[in-house]
């Protein structure tokens, strides 16, 4: 693409004026400008999210919930605050389906224990497809354990997209739940997941989505998707670590038990009977990470300022460049090649492990994830230990693209 | 900062692409398999002791440059040596890649003292050996770095 050494895109200005929101982007790594390219990972955080966290430490730390002093209700309405900015991103009906818990791996171990365990037995049937995380495959297998019920995988095809056709065919009466990625993290493939929900739903089976990798990138509205759980992480969404979101329909929440006892959780306790608490905070025991929601309810915030639909233009057109340019780079293979994806660039090079790459563009202050990626069966199936990949971010440009290029090259030199 | 050559010595690149004894061993009588569940490298090494002696030693799977050099590198140093050399080499190796000690008896092997720079590294350069010493110990499980 020649266009774009001629004349820079209204989109690389933007994103260099977003640029300046990441004090991180400053950083250089061995020498060089850091280009970071591992977002799929976990993102960068905003000024404004770092210092929201800071904010609350430095002026109205307190616990929530339980205080009658003024900081533990500002504490209690920033974190009450943060929830509604989450309900709002997902467009979910109410604050009360959106629980916080640590993150997305925990988001779907909540619903295997609460929501499947008392439910399935021998013979119940869960599908998964192929190109899930292993956190979107070792709690089912945990509650296969447990109960009897087995796994049903989803194919996928050379190009990296779910084979419907077979989905359509697996679902049956036995299939008590669907549990499928929203946008594969190693392969970027952004599913059908409309289809996939209408389909699960024609036969009652209600549907999970792990949106991990997908609320960075794309809108999300759940009552328009009519998914059943969506979960995802804050830290891959600019916000920070160790808090994320479950989100599930409120008759589903209702009908579920808490996954873990304790403090918040509860209306009263005797030694004879504890009453649970209502949703969400039914599901949220103990002390939660105030400062982590108060975070992400900033990266919302930064979000919403900067605009989903601007990002993922952006994004796709820095993908589509890079498409482009690392096709051009020879011996290079793209792994995952669906026609609708967000926002990675998985690939293997000829005769070199994506290991060594790492390092060597490690070297060049180029930052990107080798390996398996947690999705080891998704590896077997294309019949590769693992894969470089590089994840894009909405302050990434094409300049890094070039950058990127020119490190693989210099890779190539070392094992010419 | 370090060097990428002080990494990808000339050496370790030619046995990464060549490497020697990389075949499963007929006749051998213990092996044991090593994982990096990190970068998901996977090599199986085989030995043929007798007699206190390492009679004969080869490795298969896939790994990393640094990974496979190094199996590669071992399975010719260590041939014909004792089990406790062996057990010896595999000391004097991992403090020069961890970066503990120098030591001027590696031979080739040498080459890897660069790891030491590259601390993430580390396991793949060891990766092989601790699937030696588990072959060695008679371990049935398969040795993971992590």
């Amino acid at each position: 693409m020649k266009l774009a050494e001629l004349y820079t895109h209204p989109g690389d200005v933007q994103a260099q004026f977003w640029r300046t929101d990441f004090p991180i982007l400053k950083t250089r790594v061995h020498g060089k400008p850091l280009v970071y390219l591992d977002n799929a990972a976990t993102t960068q955080k905003p000024l404004a999210v770092i210092e929201a966290e800071s904010k609350y430490y430095c002026n109205y730390n307190a616990n929530v919930h339980r205080g009658v002093h003024s900081l533990s209700q500002l504490a209690t309405e920033a974190y009450e605050g943060a929830r509604v900015k989450v309900q709002q991103l997902l467009n979910a009906a109410s604050p009360s389906e959106i629980i916080f818990v640590r993150g997305t791996t925990e988001a779907i171990n909540l619903v295997a224990q609460s929501y499947g365990r008392g439910r399935l037995q021998a013979g119940d049937e869960i599908i998964l497809s192929q190109m899930e995380h292993h956190s979107n495959i070792v709690p089912w297998q945990m509650l296969c354990q447990q109960t009897g019920a087995r796994l049903r995988i989803i194919p996928v095809d050379d190009s990296g997209e779910l084979q419907l056709e077979v989905f359509a065919k697996l679902l049956n009466e036995h299939t008590r739940l669907v549990a499928v990625t929203h946008v594969s993290n190693a392969l970027g493939t952004i599913n059908p997941v409309q289809a996939i929900i209408a389909l699960a739903h024609a036969h009652k089976v209600p549907v999970l989505l792990d949106g991990a990798q997908a609320v960075a990138h794309l809108p999300v509205d759940v009552q328009q998707l009519d998914c059943d759980f969506y979960a995802f992480s804050a830290h891959k969404l600019y916000g920070p670590t160790g808090v994320g979101v479950l989100y599930g329909k409120e008759a589903l929440l209702d009908a579920m038990p808490p996954y873990q006892g304790g403090g918040d959780m509860i209306s009263s306790v005797t030694f004879e009977k504890t009453i649970y608490n209502h949703l969400p905070h039914k599901f949220e025991a103990g002390t939660p990470h105030v400062s982590g929601a108060i975070g992400l309810g900033a990266a919302i915030e930064y979000l919403n300022a900067v605009g989903i639909a601007p990002i993922a233009a952006h994004e796709h057109r820095v993908l589509a460049y890079g498409t482009e340019r690392l096709q051009s780079v020879p011996g290079l293979r793209l792994i995952g090649t669906a026609k609708d994806k967000a926002g990675v660039l998985s690939f293997v090079l000829e005769g070199i492990h994506p290991h060594d790459i790492g390092t060597i563009l490690d070297q060049e202050g180029i930052a990107i994830r080798t390996g398996h990626h947690c999705a080891q069966p998704l590896m077997q199936r294309f019949g590769i230990p693992a894969t470089a990949r590089a994840s894009l971010g909405l302050y990434n440009t094409v300049e890094e693209i070039d950058a990127l290029v020119t490190g693989l090259h210099k890779v190539q030199e070392v094992f010419a | 900062m370090a060097d990428l050559r002080d990494l990808y010595h000339d050496v370790i690149l030619e046995h990464s692409k060549r490497p020697r004894n990389f075949r499963a061993l007929e006749g051998a009588n213990c092996s044991a398999e090593g994982f990096n569940p990190l970068c998901g490298d996977h090599f199986t090494v085989f030995l043929q002791v007798g007699d206190g002696k390492i009679r004969d030693i080869s490795f298969q799977g896939s790994g990393c440059a640094i990974s496979k050099a190094s199996a590669s590198m071992m399975t010719q140093a260590l041939k014909g040596k004792s089990t406790e050399e062996a057990e010896a080499f595999f000391q004097k190796f991992h403090d020069v890649v961890t970066g503990k000690n120098e030591s001027d008896d590696l031979g080739k092997l040498a080459a890897f003292a660069g790891v030491s720079e590259f601390p993430v590294r580390v396991k793949c350069a060891t990766l092989a050996w601790h699937a030696l010493r588990a072959a060695l110990q008679g371990e049935q499980q398969a040795v993971s770095t992590e």
